[in-house]
């Protein structure tokens, strides 16, 4: 109520000089509480203000960053194709092309920690229980060879680690560094000698296509419609529509790794446009595991009820899968995104 | 690299299609002279005749289908993935200094997510009186303002450091926009909350799955920060972030964060991933700036450039581009034809103003020769755009980050244009 008058008084005094100036506050807004504050505020600073008790080691790191992480990074930290490396580039800052990691580059550990607590694992962000994060920082420590395999990383050891690079950076400097580029009145005639061509991008060549614009300036509804019903084969017709909206909800977490629809292409996991009812590990172009290999070889065939027991527990339906997604939980998500994919064939 | 794939490349298709759409060009100065009677003219067209869409057909418009081009691109082997990526405003066929939003570059970490207002909330803790948690209306209900800003990745033009490498201005400089905001200044927001007296930054972070948050200085963020909820008048759009985002103006575009979830007061930097292990610029000899948010005076010519090349004879040329600084305002911009021998000082379309992008012009009486086409910008501080060799003199070729190095486009005979680098 308080605050209900204060912006009252404001207003008359506001309308009194006729400007829209308050001289107090609004009023708006609501105090948050200690629980949304503590769900919501979770980013840790280098001297550890934020960082959850909790405790991980070496160990357990490797399983965990198997089963999360390694899909995008590799077994070793090392980076899968694009994806970012995490480990080695020691001492290659000054070179010309610079491998930045987190052992040769990161300046605060709490950084490593902060980010895979909150962002990672890449399409499943803030699924990890903190030991499980402090687990994962520890291996990665461990691939930078800046601790050994014996070594356990809690929230009372965590500032003794020292990164390599901590002392790598300064504050941005231009103002002084920089100060000759602040020349007013710069050179207008014959301020060079000759001018020559040094280096010409058609060399190079990299320049992306452009695309013809059927592709690239889709119409939002268009594009809307491409994904539903219109898409698939005359079977489709068939299928629920609330089932499709449904299932496409949930492929959301599934679209970090794999695309479907009309252009799909294979990601970190393969295109899935027609996989429902096709023979397992047949999609061409993709490296499939070798679990995945080994099961098409028995015949393993995407039934419905096959591609069900997958979804619900990926790795436990099939051990050595590249896979790293823990499963959908709700029957429900899984039916409807089996009827999502079915509606781009089947 | 064979005959083939060159003849794949942009410029050159485009050259040819836009050469062919002329029909035949004037030779030389003057009016051209009509070979016979223009059927466009003499016969009656179709569009003259019948009639066309009524009112209702779309209540929604998007560019007519002749524009379909004009569209956002991204560079597939920048990235890993589309879905934590960037694409670039197609710079070359846009005149003015507003950038529609549905081709303004976007640039996610997460994918653009899809947030309803009533699914808003921002939130405001740490070093403050009180804590709180603002809706999407209440917002709504605080004093607004209006104010147009450039928005630039701090990579762009990051491709360039080691030498020309991407033929278009769209993928040298098109990771900019420049729209009209409006929304509340955050220092409105920081007096409703209270800030005690050790709180020194704000901590501002998205709600998408990348939680993307960067520190800002208190000083800063009392100053001109705006919490932004429109955009050129109209709702933010999905890759923008809707329904609310920050805007940082003058400052790197990593910092204008979209999803906006919630604004920390802390006594000191968090050192986040985005301002430690991205967006740190790595000199020469190995150490690296920090916080190295402003974004320098910047200009480039956008067009003639490789995606627009000129598809007409010698005689009068519009050479137009773009400038802008994150220090200030535009206060002039040069042109050389010579690859920076001489310079011309070109027409500003309107005077330049704070933090915004600003249009220049050079009437040019082209004589069909080559050109080595430069653009040259100077900002209210005396701040005067580098060349590139001047910047790699001070920060080598590993920054990535901020290379507002002066652009040169190779322009031919045959008026195709190619990125390249002088001496």
């Amino acid at each position: 109520m308080s605050k209900y008058r204060k912006l009252l008084a404001a207003s008359v005094l506001g309308a009194c000089v006729a400007v829209p100036a308050y001289a107090d506050k609004f009023g708006l807004g609501r105090p948050a509480l200690p629980e949304e504050i503590a769900a919501w505020d979770l980013d840790v600073a280098p001297d550890g203000t934020g960082l959850p008790e909790g405790s991980g080691d070496v160990f357990t790191g490797e399983e965990v960053f198997a089963e999360y992480c390694a899909i995008c990074h590799g077994d070793f930290a090392e980076g899968v194709d694009n994806w970012p490396k995490l480990a080695g580039g020691e001492g290659t800052l000054a070179d010309k092309d610079p491998l930045k990691t987190v052992g040769s580059y990161w300046p605060y550990l709490s950084t490593v920690w902060d980010y895979v607590n909150r962002s990672m694992p890449f399409g499943n962000a803030q699924s990890l229980e903190p030991d499980e994060v402090y687990a994962i920082v520890a291996y990665i420590l461990y691939s930078n060879d800046i601790v050994d395999d014996e070594f356990t990383l809690s929230h009372e050891n965590f500032l003794d680690v020292e990164m390599p690079n901590a002392e790598g950076f300064i504050v941005d400097d231009r103002n002084t560094a920089e100060a000759h580029f602040w020349t007013s009145e710069p050179c207008m005639v014959d301020c060079k000698e000759s001018v020559e061509i040094t280096m010409r991008a058609a060399v190079l060549d990299v320049t992306p296509e452009e695309v013809e614009a059927e592709d690239a300036g889709q119409n939002p509804a268009a594009e809307q419609a491409s994904t539903a019903v219109e898409a698939g084969t005359e079977e489709t017709t068939a299928l629920d529509p609330e089932m499709i909206e449904h299932g496409k909800n949930v492929f959301k977490k599934c679209k970090s790794c794999h695309q479907v629809g009309e252009g799909a292409k294979h990601r970190t996991g393969p295109a899935l446009n027609g996989i429902v009812g096709a023979d397992a590990g047949a999609i061409e172009g993709f490296k499939y595991s070798k679990a995945m290999k080994a099961a098409a070889e028995k015949g393993l065939v995407w039934t419905d009820e096959e591609m069900a027991a997958f979804l619900a527990r990926p790795k436990a339906y099939m051990k050595g899968t590249r896979m790293s997604f823990a499963g959908l939980k709700k029957q429900d998500d899984i039916d409807a995104v089996i009827v999502y994919l079915k509606s781009f064939g089947s | 690299m064979s005959e083939n794939s060159k003849d794949k490349a942009p410029s050159r298709r485009q050259f040819l299609s836009g050469a062919a759409a002329v029909g035949v060009g004037a030779i030389g100065a003057g009016a051209a002279r009509a070979a016979g009677p223009d059927p466009l003219i003499t016969q009656v067209q179709e569009w003259a005749q019948a009639t066309g869409e009524g009112v209702d057909a779309t209540p929604y418009g998007l560019p007519i289908q002749f524009e379909k081009d004009v569209v956002r691109r991204n560079v597939e082997w920048l990235t890993a993935d589309t879905i934590s990526s960037i694409n670039f405003t197609p710079i070359h066929a846009l005149d003015g200094t507003i950038t529609p939003q549905g081709c303004a570059f976007e640039r996610h970490h997460s994918g653009a997510i899809e947030l309803s207002k009533p699914d808003y909330r921002l939130m405001i803790n740490g070093l403050v009186d009180t804590p709180l948690v603002f809706t999407y209306e209440d917002l709504e209900r605080f004093p607004r303002e209006n104010r147009v800003y450039f928005c630039e990745c701090a990579a762009n033009t990051g491709m360039e450091w080691a030498g020309a490498q991407l033929n278009g201005a769209q993928f040298t400089h098109g990771m900019i926009h420049n729209m009209e905001y409006s929304g509340v200044p955050l220092r409105t927001l920081l007096e409703e909350v209270g800030v005690k007296p050790e709180g020194k930054w704000v901590y501002v972070e998205g709600a998408d799955a990348s939680s993307n948050g960067r520190s800002i200085p208190l000083e800063k963020a009392m100053d001109d920060v705006l919490v932004a909820f429109k955009a050129n008048g109209e709702a933010l759009r999905k890759e923008h972030g809707y329904p609310v985002r920050l805007v940082v103006p003058g400052w790197e575009g990593n910092m204008w964060v979209k999803w906006l979830r919630r604004v920390e007061v802390t006594a000191m930097a968090i050192e986040s991933r985005e301002e430690t292990s991205k967006y740190t610029d790595t000199l020469e000899d190995g150490t690296s700036r920090k916080w190295t948010w402003v974004m320098d005076a910047k200009s480039v010519v956008t067009s003639p450039s490789p995606q627009a090349p000129i598809t007409h004879g010698p005689g009068p040329l519009v050479i137009t581009g773009l400038a802008w600084s994150g220090r200030g305002s535009i206060t002039g911009v040069d042109v050389s034809v010579d690859g920076g021998k001489n310079w011309i000082p070109a027409r500003l379309a309107a005077p330049g103003t704070d933090k915004a992008l600003t249009r220049f012009y050079l009437d040019h009486n082209w004589d069909g020769s080559e050109m080595l086409l430069q653009a040259r910008a100077k900002d209210s501080t005396g701040y005067v755009q580098p060349s590139k060799a001047q910047l790699r003199d001070v920060r080598g070729e590993n920054s990535i980050y901020h290379n507002n190095c002066i652009q040169t486009w190779w322009i031919k005979e045959t008026g195709e244009a190619e990125n390249v680098e002088v001496s």
